[in-house]
């Protein structure tokens, strides 16, 4: 079964660390790449840079800043293939974000969707 | 036998629609035939051949063809031995922790206690429809979300089990409440635990803790009116059934089980001797207060601290705890005070717990002490 592990951060969580703890923290995101199972992923940039787009009456509208406030922030994922869900729950727990308060979404991806 | 069949089709639809066909033959055949030497095996054959007969159906079907007449099923070749009991499989996987809880108990139910949608909706006081959906809903997650239909690995394995044993004792209580069909239920489901996990020294812990429990529910209620232990008539308690819950508590002890289910049912065993020993539940209940961290618990222990003799002391207890919602803290400390001859306080005290008290023969019971002050 396919996976997608989406990561939700506490915000603030990741700034409050120092220089080499953020540096350590990323080494832990690229380790997980290289886990059996990972097929792939992506980190996000801050929700300060996202731009939120919907399309009304035929018109485009853009405005600034994510589509929900929400208490966490979608800060990334990863996909995956494994057994079962206890084997996306295992990896899920080893992702940085659930030690820092965030925590980790974890979807099936439908069939002949990846 | 659904276990069996979910293990073998790894789908629940398909798994009940084959059993209830299964049944359906037999309803029709053992008449006539008369019964096969082993029911149980016949069954789950029969309904294995026909769920494959279907499946093939409906791939003939889907490719159009119509060359094939579907065989009458021949005679199922029975070997009981071939047939494997996946009880334990389906119960890890009714009571994983990515379903909700009351999804957890629903499915239990339904899947190993056998029970209709319509008996389980009764039994929690929702409209079977909603019953109905809360079963499908858990049904597809388990398929979309790939929930293993497996034991989990030993890591997982104690709070894994531990999830299911709290599923087993939920029924129990949703049963000792009154719906007696739910705690006869749960004990059968512990007694299953016990037979397919016999080295869990938790799941023989729970097993004694239900029996006993049970064993003393025809006293409880007098008249529809709360009554106390110590006020208990013993002669109504089961006593064959407390022989067997010392003996499943024996097996945990024995397992060097010490959790909160074997301790429980340590202090309840304890409660069912005459004198009672109220130093050893206090000590008991301090244990447990330590394995579970509950402050229910150290209301409980203070209790046992008063019987033992220490009314002062166990009120110091009361008094440190944090439950000012709880209807028993109230109704423990207006004992206690109405023991210390504090009685301005103890009317105080079941005047709150009367607040926060919902259960009908409860309230009356505290409206009688309140009244003897």
């Amino acid at each position: 079964m396919q996976y997608a592990l989406l990561i939700y951060l506490k915000p603030g969580a990741f700034e409050a660390l120092s220089d080499e703890e953020r540096a350590a923290e990323s080494a832990k995101y690229w380790a997980i790449r290289e886990e059996p199972g990972v097929l792939g992923g992506a980190g996000l940039a801050g929700v300060e840079a996202a731009t939120t787009v919907r399309v009304q009456d035929g018109q485009t509208l853009v405005t600034d800043g994510p589509f929900a406030d929400t208490k966490e922030v979608f800060g990334g994922y990863y996909t995956f293939e494994g057994d079962d869900l206890d084997a996306a729950i295992a990896l899920a727990a080893k992702i940085p974000a659930v030690h820092q308060g965030g925590s980790i979404e974890v979807r099936p991806v439908l069939e002949g969707h990846s | 036998m659904l276990a069996s069949l979910v293990g073998f089709l790894g789908d629940f639809d398909l798994a009940e629609e084959a059993a209830q066909e299964a049944f359906a033959i037999a309803a029709e055949r053992w008449p006539r035939t008369g019964m096969p030497d082993n029911p149980g095996a016949w069954l789950v054959t029969t309904a294995r051949n026909r769920a494959i007969d279907g499946l093939r159906r409906e791939r003939i079907l889907a490719a159009k063809t119509r060359l094939l007449e579907v065989p009458e099923p021949v005679e199922p070749e029975v070997d009981a031995n071939a047939i494997r009991d996946e009880r334990l499989e389906l119960i890890f996987t009714c009571c994983h922790p990515a379903l909700a809880t009351e999804a957890q108990v629903a499915l239990t139910l339904r899947a190993l206690g056998g029970l209709t949608t319509e008996e389980i909706a009764g039994a929690f006081l929702v409209s079977p429809d909603t019953m109905k959906r809360r079963l499908s809903r858990a049904k597809a997650k388990i398929k979309t979300a790939g929930i293993p239909f497996a034991i989990p690995p030993d890591h997982l394995l104690p709070e894994r089990l531990a999830a299911v044993l709290a599923v087993v004792y939920l029924i129990f209580n949703e049963g000792y409440g009154g719906r007696v069909d739910l705690a006869a239920e749960a004990i059968r489901l512990g007694r299953a635990l016990a037979e397919l996990m016999p080295d869990e020294p938790e799941v023989h812990g729970l097993l004694a803790l239900m029996l006993c429990h049970d064993a003393r529910r025809p006293a409880r209620f007098v008249d529809g009116e709360l009554v106390l232990l110590e006020d208990q008539d013993r002669s109504l308690w089961n006593a064959a059934q407390i022989d067997e819950a010392h003996a499943a508590l024996d097996r945990a002890l024995a397992l060097r089980g010490r959790g909160p289910y074997a301790l429980q049912a340590a202090i309840a065993l304890l409660q069912t001797k005459e004198p009672i020993d109220w130093p050893q539940v206090a000590a008991l209940y301090a244990e447990l207060a330590l394995v579970t961290r509950s402050p229910v618990v150290e209301l409980n222990r203070a209790v046992a601290v008063a019987q033992a003799g220490a009314p002062d002391e166990a009120l110091r207890i009361v008094d440190a705890l944090e439950l000012d919602d709880y209807p028993y803290l109230h109704s423990t400390r207006a004992e206690l005070l109405r023991r210390l001859d504090r009685a301005d306080q103890a009317r105080a005290a079941y005047r709150r717990a009367l607040e926060l008290t919902r259960g009908e023969s409860e309230r009356r019971f505290l409206e009688r002490r309140l009244a003897e002050l």
